[in-house]
C-alpha cells in the first residue's frame, strides 16, 4: 500500500480493491450470533446441521460485518471516507460455515460529486464476497462518501 | 396461522429498544468498522457526523438483536393461545437501507417491523415470500435507520 491517500478523484469506474483473505471461525459466529442473532442455527452445530442452511453458519448480518471490514482494510483505512448514507442491496446468497475462508473484491460503479456538499463525493459501489471454493456469498451494492483532494483541507469547520 | 393473517399490511409493530453506549459503539467498531468517528469522540468531532457515531453494520444488527426476542415471543404467546405460529425461513438479503442520521454514543433507538406484502411462490407451493420494512427510531422519534427485507415462510 502507498503512502498517498486515496480521496474522491481516484474512484474512477471500473477501479477494483482486492479484499485479505479471511477465515470465520465457529467461535467468531457463535460469539457474534449471542449478541445479535442468536437463533440455533447460528449457535449450534447440531442444529445448524439440520437447519436450511447445512451446518454451523454465520448470521447474515455477521456476514455484512466482516465484509465492512474487509472493505475497510482494502482501501477505507487509507481514504478521506466519511462513512456512508446506505446500501442499495445487500443478498446474502450462500450460507457462510465455520471454517470457511472469505475473499473478493470491490469496485467503482460510479462517482459523483454531491450537490449539497461540493467538498464530498458520493462513490457506489459493488462488493463481491467468495468462499474458498470461488462461490459468491454475498453481493452488496452501497455507497461510500470521500472527501475530495482540493476542497477537502479547509473543511475542518465545515 | 401466516403472518399476514397475524399482522395487518402496512401497521409498524415495536419489537424492542437498544441504547448504544460509547463502549459498545467502539468494542464492534474495533473488530468490524474501525473508522476514527465509529473509534474516538475527538476525532468524530471533525468528521461529517459530528460525533461518536455507531457503524451503520452495529445499527443494523440492532435490529435482528430486538427481532429475535420479539419473534420468540411472539411464537410463546400464540403457542399459549393454542394457535400454531407462522414458520420463517431464511432472509436472502435487503435492499434500500438508508442510515438517515447518525446513531451517537448514548442514543437509544426503538425498532419496528411493517408487514408490507405476502405472496406464494407460484415455483413451489407451501412457501410464501413475506416483504417487510425495518425500521429505527432515536429517543427524539427521529428516523434514523429503515431497510427492506424479504422473509420466507411455510405454509
Amino acid at each position: 500500500m502507498t503512502d498517498a491517500q486515496l480521496t474522491f478523484e481516484d474512484f474512477t469506474p471500473g477501479r477494483r480493491f482486492d479484499f485479505a483473505e479471511r477465515t470465520l471461525t465457529a467461535d467468531e459466529i457463535i460469539a457474534f450470533a449471542r449478541e445479535f442473532d442468536p437463533q440455533p442455527m447460528h449457535l449450534d452445530e447440531e442444529a445448524g446441521r439440520t437447519s436450511i442452511l447445512g451446518g454451523l453458519a454465520a448470521s447474515g448480518w455477521h456476514t455484512s460485518a466482516v465484509m465492512m471490514r474487509m472493505l475497510y482494510e482494502a482501501y477505507i483505512r487509507g481514504s478521506t471516507s466519511e462513512g456512508s448514507p446506505g446500501v442499495d442491496a445487500m443478498e446474502w446468497k450462500r450460507p457462510v460455515l465455520a471454517g470457511d475462508t472469505l475473499g473478493g473484491h470491490c469496485e467503482v460503479l460510479d462517482a459523483r460529486v454531491s450537490r449539497s456538499r461540493p467538498e464530498i463525493g458520493i462513490v457506489r459501489m459493488r462488493a463481491t464476497v467468495t468462499n474458498q471454493r470461488g462461490e459468491t456469498v454475498a453481493l452488496c451494492e452501497y455507497i461510500n462518501m470521500m472527501r475530495l483532494a482540493e476542497k477537502g483541507a479547509d473543511h475542518a469547520h465545515g | 396461522m401466516r403472518m399476514a393473517e397475524l399482522y395487518a399490511f402496512g401497521e409498524a409493530v415495536e419489537i424492542g429498544s437498544l441504547t448504544f453506549t460509547a463502549e459498545d459503539i467502539i468494542r464492534f467498531a474495533r473488530n468490524f468498522d474501525p473508522q476514527p468517528f465509529h473509534l474516538d469522540a475527538e476525532l468524530a468531532r471533525h468528521a461529517l457526523f459530528g460525533g461518536l457515531c455507531a457503524s451503520g453494520w452495529h445499527s443494523s444488527a440492532g435490529w435482528m438483536k430486538c427481532f429475535v426476542p420479539f419473534w420468540t415471543g411472539e411464537c410463546r404467546r400464540l403457542a399459549a393461545e393454542g394457535i400454531a405460529p407462522p414458520k420463517l425461513g431464511p432472509s436472502p438479503g435487503f435492499t434500500n437501507l438508508r442510515w438517515l442520521k447518525p446513531v451517537f454514543a448514548g442514543d437509544t433507538i426503538t425498532y419496528s417491523v411493517t408487514l408490507t406484502a405476502s405472496r406464494e411462490l407460484a415455483s413451489r407451493p407451501g412457501r410464501l415470500i413475506n416483504t417487510i420494512l425495518c425500521a429505527g427510531r432515536n429517543q427524539n422519534g427521529e428516523p434514523v435507520i429503515r431497510f427492506e427485507s424479504t422473509v420466507l415462510e411455510f405454509v
